[in-house]
């Protein structure tokens, strides 16, 4: 079983190919989207390199829930209602919603994938968290 | 000219792996452009090659019905020239089919000669109708003139027949166009 800094090193790696950045700006708090450049096909790549890492099965939607936002009872007028942040903590038992349920803006969920995120997700697949 | 960047397929094995060539001829418009004087085949065509060969090994996977495009080159290194005279063999594996998509890695070769090495992700388009009218047949990886390469060499001597999806994208294209 990988210990935390294993898992970090090999999410840092798989981020750095993927996103063709560099080593240190792949800190524990960076957020995927807003820090360091990732679009929408870059999670794609993501998971693909994350199952290859560590030798996992990642289903679609697991780790980005995307069709949460798509669905209108879960978001109304730009902003998750009760019914969706009840949805993103069963979907996201990995993500720290707590400062986000403040201000529950559509435009702010993608902030929530930092890569401190990933490693948890990571850690419940492999069985460390 | 024909947005065809292969010449021929020398193998296919269905979902893992295939391999094809591209001659280059001093008879092709472009390399007198790149560069004047110094025709080199342009890199970003043996990435467009490479994504020829690794998007049929991936489309043929459904028969050609799901709508595939190249959405990322994650990685593309370069060790040489290519030019006229030469052949590129490229080959293309299949590293991993995912629900949205596949990862192709691809190499191409002029004779023993590594020249290239890419990383691409194919993406499968859904049927939704706003995606639909974004991307008409002429966009995807492979269209009917491209898969006429891929009838080279089939044993059976039968061409590949039209996917349902095509003749149903097709007849929404015409729809559109009638006021």
């Amino acid at each position: 079983m990988p210990s935390p800094d294993e898992i970090f090193e090999k999410v840092r790696e798989a981020l750095v190919e993927a996103l063709g950045v560099d080593d240190d700006e792949v800190t524990p708090d960076a957020k995927l989207v807003s820090d360091l450049g990732a679009e929408s096909i870059d999670f794609l790549d993501i998971v693909f390199r994350l199952e290859k890492a560590f030798d996992i099965k990642i289903p679609r939607g697991d780790l980005f829930p995307e069709n949460i936002l798509t669905d209108p009872q879960y978001i109304e007028d730009g902003k998750f209602t009760e019914a969706g942040l009840k949805e993103l903590r069963e979907r996201m038992p990995f993500a720290d919603l707590d400062e986000f349920s403040q201000d529950p803006r559509r435009e702010v969920f993608q902030d929530l994938f930092t890569v401190d995120t990933i490693c948890k997700y990571v850690g419940t697949k492999v069985g460390v968290a | 000219m024909r947005w065809i960047w292969i010449d021929k397929f020398l193998e296919f094995e269905s979902g893992r792996r295939a391999k094809a060539i591209k001659n280059l001829s001093l008879a092709e418009e472009h390399l007198h452009d790149h560069f004047p004087g110094y025709p080199v085949m342009p890199n970003s065509l043996i990435v467009e090659g490479l994504a020829q060969t690794g998007g049929i090994l991936v489309g043929e996977q459904s028969g050609f019905e799901e709508k595939v495009v190249l959405a990322k080159v994650a990685k593309a290194v370069f060790h040489g020239p290519a030019v006229p005279g030469e052949t590129l063999t490229y080959t293309a594996e299949v590293e991993a089919f995912q629900e949205g998509g596949a990862v192709v890695a691809g190499t191409a070769h002029v004779g023993d000669r590594l020249q290239a090495e890419v990383e691409l992700f194919f993406a499968y388009l859904s049927d939704d109708e706003r995606i639909q009218n974004l991307f008409e047949p002429k966009n995807f990886v492979f269209t009917m003139k491209l898969l006429g390469v891929f009838d080279v060499g089939r044993a059976s001597g039968d061409g590949v027949a039209p996917p349902d999806a095509w003749t149903k994208l097709k007849e929404l294209a015409k729809s559109n166009d009638t006021p």
